[in-house]
């Protein structure tokens, strides 16, 4: 190759902020490329993806009620990578601290009380962590990996979903759909912005950000899951408990999935319905990496991407753009993001190799 | 057009509302929001001949717009907002699971009009919903199948106990015994809507255990394709399936929404636009049977044609007295057709079909 | 009972697990090598519009494989450009790799929709075909299903048996060691990602030419997934990985079976089998953990840059 990539002696401090900002120019010139071989107009297009969606303050709520449940579980997860615990069944976690907050919002149907909500966030976090034990009691007890323990516990999570929606929680008045009751008025998160569905939902997103982000720095949990995420046998050796620390990171990510997944229902969506979330469980995995395992990462990260999402209404509607290129597009703006990263902690140099380098190798 | 009925009114007042007319006109943007993929050959891609239709009727005068593969959750409420906030007149809502998000919107952008198709609330007068009796094509195809079938036993592929799918295996079922005594109807539930190998499984299934004519309520071609593989019949869904299996292919249950489309379009742009409720069938051209196979019999042909016309000519019903439920319970009396309400919620099987609707 | 269900039961679960064995033997070479490729589902269905694309324009079954194979191949070199080259996170990099491949094969496969193709044909070998039970169950198959039991005895033997398989092994165990006795861990790695995308292709192709001729989109299912946790099921062994595809498939097909019968359990429940005694299997063979532990890649996920 004439391109090479040349470690450099320490991680580039310029690099970290200026990486994802050429992989975001790389990518708009890539696309633009591509839509002008679509025969769609590249500027006006890249326009609708990035900006026409967030120039209007109801633009601006969506985009944090979608980034809030990509945040929420991305923090979550993102701890979890870094101690080399591969929950990839957020997914199913949502859905089931969905199902259990949601499933307080029926009981109490009648009633009205502030207590609610706080009582079905709880749960939600509750039923997230119950589901992620599964992994985590089955990986410390018997040995078994917890990536497909998770994911097959996501599949099983939606069957329950659909059991419940279709069975016992259908309702009453539905006429027999597979939707529950809408949720009263006191089972709701309370809006922060009126006429718009920004609710309390992205508050609390916020608070586990900053929440992980001191975990993360500050606390010594937070400096275990690094080094045995690094290193596992010298923390081994330091007599950090591993057994611990794979209950302690599932049961974070899987309370932090399990939270989404109740805020996505009495925050945006006022019901339990077949299908809760649009794959947020595996979108987050992206956001946690995108974000570098770091909770401020993984909020911008996740704000980026929730962006992908509403720039492909964007383009559907206004331009009338095929759904399919819009993944195309995002798989792209994707490759970009996590491939300039490489830009921290190598320099590209152009040419062969140099024979001193061999040799010091 | 509707100026010329008002030729007695003031000039001004004529110029002005000439003016109002003709600038709605120029602007009529139609949007189309469906669940899943254009690309399904089933339900979406039926919606999506339907918007087609549309633009090739009115031309220059309307712009239409389509949101694939919103799912019925957070995503569909922000997806309507925006296109009833981006200058969309009219728009359809083509997924039972819009219900609340179309009502939602419907309430915050009130000089929008908005189509829910299979839902049942309309809680501001600017939401409509449509559906189609798709039941009264499984009665047709049911005396067909009971007349074809050798092995007595009918294979249902099925996607989700509602009440959609649960009328129609009861529709089917009441006809085949109404030509075949001996007739069963054994079903599968599949769990999912779309996963063509799933649905193949699943055909395969009730053709090893007996079943020699395959019905599906599920999005894809695959069981047909299935049907013609084994040498047995089928029924294509929603749209015309001749091409997966020219000799399993009995006939198929269409969706038109064409029809529809248009003239709701043609209302919302001529100011008739009103709030109702709509379940149109063979009648008004809404569901539609593709050809029949040339290798089923002319007296059955006959006796397909007759049920179809009769159910048009309203001699027919498919829901007529007296039905009883599997627990011998009588639904609906002698001589007593069942409502639109008691066909909307069905949720019990007829007597005669066996196995329990999963709970 | 009559055992008359139980032969053409059986072909179906064949046809089941055939494209779930593709994915799942060329993502364990994947894994072997210390990649983990997330993409699968993403190179799967590239492999359903390639192959099915080609077996309309040209009819020929054989093309419309290799064509399944070449485009998960292609997919297949992105993810290995990006995290072999430019060290990009694999786990993010094969999910966009889903993203990616989801959305291109809609696009390509748009003018696909509604078109036919007869399918693969069968083997027919005039006398051994015909055998009562035995002619269906071994002589039965279209092509892929014995390529596909051939391909698990060729990856089982060259994973345990032959220099290079070795070389795969240790680039997966250790990276740095086998780099510094003189190995290129880029181009085994590469090799092996190449390889997995064929596979993948394969996989995806026996869905669109085999199992369902016919092409829509996201057809794949999440079959992709479920051969990305059947890895994991049969520790990084092909033979295992086969049986596991096997076990998936026949508990799908048997409680489809079960509920034509008449079993009176929710069919949501019935779905959840096979993913349960998935879980339930391998908790059985983990127990262990001395076994288990030393089949995992120690640089599973991992990526490797010579140091300078």
């Amino acid at each position: 190759m004439l391109l090479r990539l040349e470690q450099r002696p320490e991680v580039s401090k310029s690099m970290v902020y200026a990486s994802p900002l050429i992989a975001v120019v790389l990518t708009i010139l890539t696309a633009m490329v591509m839509f002008a071989l679509l025969g769609v107009d590249p500027v006006k297009a890249i326009a609708t993806f990035f900006i026409e969606p967030i120039s209007t303050l109801d633009g601006l709520a969506e985009l944090c009620v979608k980034a809030t449940p990509l945040i929420l579980i991305g923090v979550g997860l993102a701890l979890g990578f870094q101690a080399n615990v591969w929950n990839i069944g957020a997914e199913g976690q949502l859905i089931i601290g969905a199902l259990a907050g949601g499933g307080l919002a029926l009981a109490f149907y009648d009633h009205s009380s502030i207590f609610l909500v706080p009582a079905m966030l709880v749960s939600g976090v509750i039923g997230g962590m119950a589901w992620a034990a599964i992994p985590a009691w089955l990986k410390t007890r018997y040995n078994t990996n917890e990536i497909l323990t998770s994911l097959m516990l996501t599949y099983v999570g939606l069957l329950v979903l659909s059991y419940l929606v279709h069975g016992p929680w259908k309702d009453p008045e539905g006429q027999n759909f597979p939707e529950s009751r809408l949720f009263h008025e006191s089972a709701l998160l309370p809006i922060l912005i009126d006429e718009t569905r920004l609710n309390v939902g992205w508050l609390l997103a916020l608070l586990v950000v900053v929440a992980g982000w001191l975990l993360i720095s500050r606390h010594i949990i937070g400096f275990q899951i690094k080094v045995i995420g690094m290193a596992p046998m010298a923390a081994r050796f330091a007599g950090f408990k591993e057994k611990r620390l794979i209950w302690l990171t599932l049961l974070i990510s899987g309370g932090c999935a399990g939270l989404a997944g109740v805020i996505e229902l009495s925050g945006a969506i006022g019901q339990i319905v077949p299908s809760i979330s649009p794959g947020y469980g595996f979108t987050a995995i992206i956001v946690a990496f995108l974000g570098r395992l770091h909770p401020v990462g993984v909020f911008f990260a996740g704000l980026l991407m929730a962006l992908t999402y509403l720039g492909g209404d964007s383009a559907q509607i206004t331009m009338n753009m095929p759904n399919a290129v819009i993944g195309v597009f995002q798989g792209m703006l994707l490759f970009f993001l996590l491939a300039s990263d490489v830009l921290i902690r190598y320099r590209v140099r152009i040419g062969p190799h140099k024979v001193q380098a061999e040799v010091a190798e | 057009m509707h100026l010329k009925s008002k030729l007695g009114g003031a000039a001004a007042a004529a110029v002005l509302a000439f003016g109002l007319s003709t600038a709605a006109q120029a602007q009529m943007k139609v949007g189309f929001v469906y669940v899943g993929p254009i690309g399904d050959h089933g339900w979406n891609y039926q919606h999506h001949q339907g918007l087609l239709a549309l633009k090739k009727a009115l031309g220059s005068k309307v712009t239409t717009t389509h949101v694939e593969k919103v799912a019925e959750n957070a995503d569909a409420t922000r997806v309507i907002t925006k296109l009833a906030s981006t200058g969309h007149n009219l728009i359809f809502t083509t997924s039972f699971g819009y219900m609340n998000p179309t009502n939602k919107a419907a309430k915050r952008f009130p000089k929008v009009t908005f189509e829910h198709a299979t839902g049942y609330k309309r809680l501001s007068p600017n939401v409509s919903t449509y559906s189609a009796r798709f039941y009264e094509g499984r009665y047709v195809v049911g005396k067909i199948v009971g007349k074809m079938t050798k092995t007595n036993t009918i294979g249902y592929v099925a996607s989700f106990p509602i009440p959609e799918v649960i009328r129609g295996i009861n529709a089917t079922y009441l006809s085949a015994k109404s030509v075949n005594p001996k007739i069963k109807i054994k079903v599968v539930w599949v769990s999912t809507w779309y996963d063509p190998g799933k649905e193949a499984d699943a055909a395969k299934t009730l053709i090893d255990q007996g079943a020699d004519v395959i019905m599906q309520h599920t999005d894809s071609p695959a069981p047909l394709q299935v049907a013609e593989k084994r040498g047995v019949y089928a029924v294509g869904q929603a749209s015309d399936m001749r091409n997966f299996g020219k000799k399993a292919h009995l006939t198929a249950i269409v969706n038109n929404w064409a029809p529809y489309y248009l003239a709701r379009t043609k209302a919302v742009m001529d100011g008739s636009w009103k709030q109702q409720d709509t379940w149109h069938g063979f009648k008004e051209g809404m569901v539609k049977m593709a050809p029949y196979n040339s290798a089923i019999p002319a007296e059955v042909v006959k006796l397909a044609e007759d049920t179809r016309k009769g159910i048009i000519a309203g001699t027919i019903h498919p829901f007529e007295g007296e039905i009883r439920d599997q627990s011998g319970k009588i639904r609906i009396p002698a001589g007593k057709r069942a409502d639109d309400g008691l066909m909307a919620g069905m949720n019990f099987y007829v007597q005669g079909v066996d196995g329990t609707i999963p709970k | 009972m009559s055992v008359d269900w139980l032969i053409p039961a059986i072909l179906t679960i064949v046809t089941a697990a055939t494209p779930l064995v593709f994915a799942a033997v060329g993502e364990t070479v994947v894994e072997k090598a210390g990649v983990l490729n997330l993409g699968v589902e993403g190179m799967m269905i590239m492999g359903a519009i390639a192959a099915f694309a080609t077996a309309v324009s040209t009819g020929s079954g054989f093309l419309a494989v290799i064509a399944g194979a070449g485009a998960g191949l292609l997919l297949a070199l992105i993810f290995g450009v990006l995290t072999v080259y430019f060290q990009s996170n694999q786990v993010a990099t094969g999910l966009a790799l889903t993203i990616f491949g989801l959305g291109l094969s809609a696009l390509i496969g748009h003018s696909y929709v509604g078109k036919t193709f007869e399918g693969l044909a069968k083997l027919d070998i005039p006398g051994l075909s015909d055998i009562p039970v035995i002619g269906p169950l071994i002589f039965g198959h279209d092509g892929l299903v014995y390529f596909s039991v051939i391909s698990v005895i060729i990856v089982a033997w060259f994973l345990n048996r032959t220099r290079a398989g070795l070389l795969v092994r240790a680039v997966g165990e250790n990276h740095d060691a086998a780099h510094s006795i003189g190995y290129s861990v880029t181009l085994v790695r590469m090799g092996a990602i190449l390889f997995g995308g064929a596979m993948a292709g394969v996989g995806g192709a026996y869905l669109s030419v085999a199992y369902t001729p016919l092409w829509v989109e996201n057809m794949t299912a999440g079959r992709g997934w479920i051969a990305l946790a059947l890895v994991v099921f049969a520790s990084w062994k092909p033979w295992r990985g086969f049986l596991g595809a096997y076990l998936f498939g026949g508990i799908t097909i048997i409680q489809l079976y079960a509920q034509g019968m008449g079993v009176e359990v929710s069919a949501q429940f019935l779905s959840m089998l096979p993913y349960l005694a998935t879980i339930l299997v391998l908790v059985v063979i983990s127990r262990d953990s001395a076994k288990a532990r030393v089949n995992a890649p120690a640089c599973l996920g991992k990526n490797f840059h010579v140091s300078v």
